[in-house]
């Protein structure tokens, strides 16, 4: 695997829009190349040599291809988007839609991440050491798609509305999560190791939850079933399961009801 | 002798009231009089008239006082800020006519500008909640035709819709609702107990920021499922009662505001309170509609919704449109210093905005197009005084049923006074120049 390094020089006025700070639009090029990728500041086409220092060609495939982005990018957005394969990390913190429409490969997120990390994630594995923003894993506006696939691990804690339409996949926050987690979900897992404050699991229809720590104020629509032990991401402990979204519209399989389940360590 | 104007349409808020008298003195330069307003629309008629208004462009100097300038100046000064600016923000647009708002957009899209309208410090969150699950809507003349079941959510129209109750939806007598509110039962739910809440047959006087679960809960009750004992500090009996009331009408209609839109949950409440509307149509007919605040508010979620495809928070930057609010729109890109220069027409940033956002205005090249002098003119460095739509020029505007109306001038302009749409066509004309030339 080669590796590029992409090192912040010249700090953008506005917010710089780097979607092209990915292995897929790497592969295959020289360090020159990739400086001339295009980059956008508001209205100004310019390229990613402008604000970047680029050392290091890229592998022949995006597979092949290991970023690494240093230096001070928290006025960056896009890092990672819709990258298929390879490897990303950022060192310092980004601004938003890192990782967003993620397909494959491996983002790691030395620091925190702002908004819309992994909307739309179909696959791949998304790490962030620090915190995240809101609407982590979440659709892109008006899509009823959200997170179809992957996994998202936060070491840190998460913003609201996140895994909002959710469909597929696993999102890990080992901290704490804003209000909203999982609404209108139709599938997906959502762990959450520490607390969750109120709107858990609304509108759900199926997908689950796993609340390790406290829940401030529970739907009105969750329904206690029973008492359940199992092992979440390598801890067995008793959990107490809900059912709901009982106001939400539910699909029958095999003569059941289907719903979203909401587990709660006991 | 006076002579008295009729059927004139109230740009004020989003009732667009249609059934004004305006007396005017007999040169047709002043207004005398208004009929049938409430209190603020009249106070709009007459404060057109105020002997200090402002007449000429201002320019603020240094020292911060200012200096009166030519329009022409003005024209050249906005369009020299938009070429120079590399993502301008043109915020407002909810107190003009739509086609001044077209003009607008063409500039916009020549600049790579966002253009954003208060619905995203209003109802941008309904916006965002119809998007995600469609809104089944009607007009306001069925309401008053035909609705039994109202219910106000999150809005006080007592005071900030003046002649709603009057004209829609409390006490009018309709085609099949003869005995007006006799014939109507009302919920109102707020925390406060407003003057609208105490005309309610019901009023849930919800825990705040729990409007979201409120909702969830009345959905669970409109399906027979269980409830916890209290919910959002409602007893579920209540809350039983309620969806009782709601199923047995024949034609229901929600209204909310501001109490759900920009509260703990915002575009959620309204998702949810969208699809409890959808869930009470298996029983009857029902309806729910945004009380919608500026006159022409609608109107530009519509003219911004056929030329680029979203409602507000459009982000032209790139030579197509994007949106997505929490990223381009008006107050996340001040507070996050994202764009470089601040045009603001048909609206009042200064006073509604947070402190935050106001001071990365001052700090930014910065037009104000107003009639008034407001808190955001004081902080631009240039303020364009113009006509009045609805009173000094006419133009098309939306209700908040998306019913739209053609306001009707009354008075002519002071002297030399440019309207919205001639000063943003003079504007686009110099852009075009200069953005051609450079």
């Amino acid at each position: 695997m080669e590796t590029v390094t992409v090192t912040m020089k010249t700090q953008p006025v506005l917010f710089l829009e780097a979607d092209n700070i990915s292995p897929d639009a790497f592969a295959g090029k020289t360090a020159a190349d990739i400086a001339s990728l295009h980059a956008y500041e508001g209205r100004e086409q310019t390229t990613l040599g402008k604000y970047f220092d680029v050392s290091g060609d890229a592998g022949a495939t995006a597979a092949d291809t290991r970023i690494v982005v240093k230096g001070d990018v928290s006025r960056v957005k896009y890092i990672g988007m819709k990258m298929s394969a390879g490897e990303v990390v950022i060192e310092k913190d980004a601004d938003m839609y890192v990782g967003a429409w993620m397909q494959g490969g491996k983002l790691i997120a030395k620091g925190s991440v702002d908004a819309f990390a992994g909307i739309g994630m179909k696959g791949g594995e998304l790490l962030i050491e620090g915190n995240a923003g809101n609407y982590l894993g979440a659709a892109y506006r008006g899509d009823w798609r959200g997170m179809q696939g992957g996994l998202i691990r936060v070491k840190g804690n998460a913003g609201s509305d996140i895994a909002y339409f959710m469909n597929g996949g696993t999102i890990i926050v080992e901290g704490d999560v804003d209000v909203h987690v999982a609404t209108h979900a139709e599938g997906g897992r959502v762990i959450i190791k520490g607390n969750a404050k109120s709107k858990v699991g609304g509108q759900m229809v199926e997908g689950e939850i796993v609340v390790f720590g406290g829940i401030d104020v529970m739907m009105p629509g969750f329904k206690f079933v029973k008492d359940e032990e199992l092992e979440i991401d390598g801890t067995t402990a008793k959990f107490s399961l809900f059912h709901g979204d009982l106001g939400e519209r539910h699909p029958k399989r095999k003569g059941q009801i289907v719903y979203g389940k909401l587990y709660q360590k006991i | 002798m006076t002579k008295t104007v009729s059927d004139v349409i109230c740009p004020f808020c989003g009732t667009l009231c249609d059934d004004l008298e305006v007396v005017v003195s007999d040169d047709g330069k002043t207004i005398v009089d208004v009929y049938n307003a409430c209190a603020i629309g009249a106070a709009k008629f007459m404060h057109a008239q105020a002997k200090d208004r402002v007449k000429r462009p201002r320019m603020q100097q240094a020292d911060g006082s200012y200096k009166e300038v030519s329009y022409d100046e003005a024209v050249e000064y906005t369009a020299q800020m938009f070429a120079k600016a590399k993502k301008p923000l043109m915020y407002g647009w909810s107190s003009t006519s739509c086609e001044a708002q077209s003009v607008g957009h063409e500039i916009a899209e020549k600049a790579g500008a966002i253009v954003d309208n208060t619905a995203t410090v209003c109802h941008g969150t309904t916006l965002i909640a119809v998007q995600d699950v469609g809104i089944p809507s009607c007009t306001l003349g069925e309401v008053k035709n035909r609705a039994d079941r109202i219910v106000f959510w999150g809005c006080n129209p007592t005071h900030a819709h003046p002649r709603h109750q009057s004209r829609y939806s409390i006490f009018p007598r309709g085609f099949f609702m003869n005995k007006g509110h006799k014939s109507r039962k009302v919920v109102v739910v707020d925390p406060r107990v407003t003057d609208t809440a105490k005309m309610a047959d019901i009023h849930f006087q919800v825990e705040q920021g729990r409007d979201y679960e409120l909702l969830s809960a009345l959905r669970v009750a409109v399906r027979n499922e269980k409830l916890p004992d209290v919910v959002a500090g409602i007893p579920k009996e209540k809350i039983y009662e309620a969806a009782e009331i709601l199923k047995s009408g024949r034609f229901g209609i929600i209204f909310f505001g501001m109490g759900v839109t920009q509260t703990l949950s915002k575009n959620h409440n309204i998702d949810e309170a969208i699809m409890l509307t959808k869930d009470l149509n298996e029983f009857t007919k029902f309806s729910i509609m945004a009380m919608r605040g500026h006159y022409n508010v609608t109107g530009s979620g519509q003219v911004l919704g056929w030329q680029f495809g979203y409602p507000f928070c459009v982000d032209l930057s790139r030579g197509f449109a994007r949106y997505n609010p929490g990223e381009t729109t008006s107050n996340d890109l001040l507070r996050r210093g994202e764009v470089d220069a601040v045009f603001v027409l048909g609206s009042d940033p200064g006073a509604h905005f947070p402190i935050s956002s106001v001071k990365k205005i001052s700090q930014l090249p910065s037009v104000c197009v107003d009639p008034h002098i407001t808190p955001t003119s004081e902080v631009s460095k240039l303020h364009v005084p113009v006509a009045f739509v609805g009173v000094e020029v006419g133009g098309n505007c939306y209700r908040m049923d998306n019913v739209p109306i053609d306001a009707r001038k009354v008075v002519d302009p002071p002297e030399g006074v440019l309207t919205d749409h001639e000063f943003l066509t003079r504007v686009n004309k110099r852009l075009g120049e200069l953005m051609g030339a450079a």
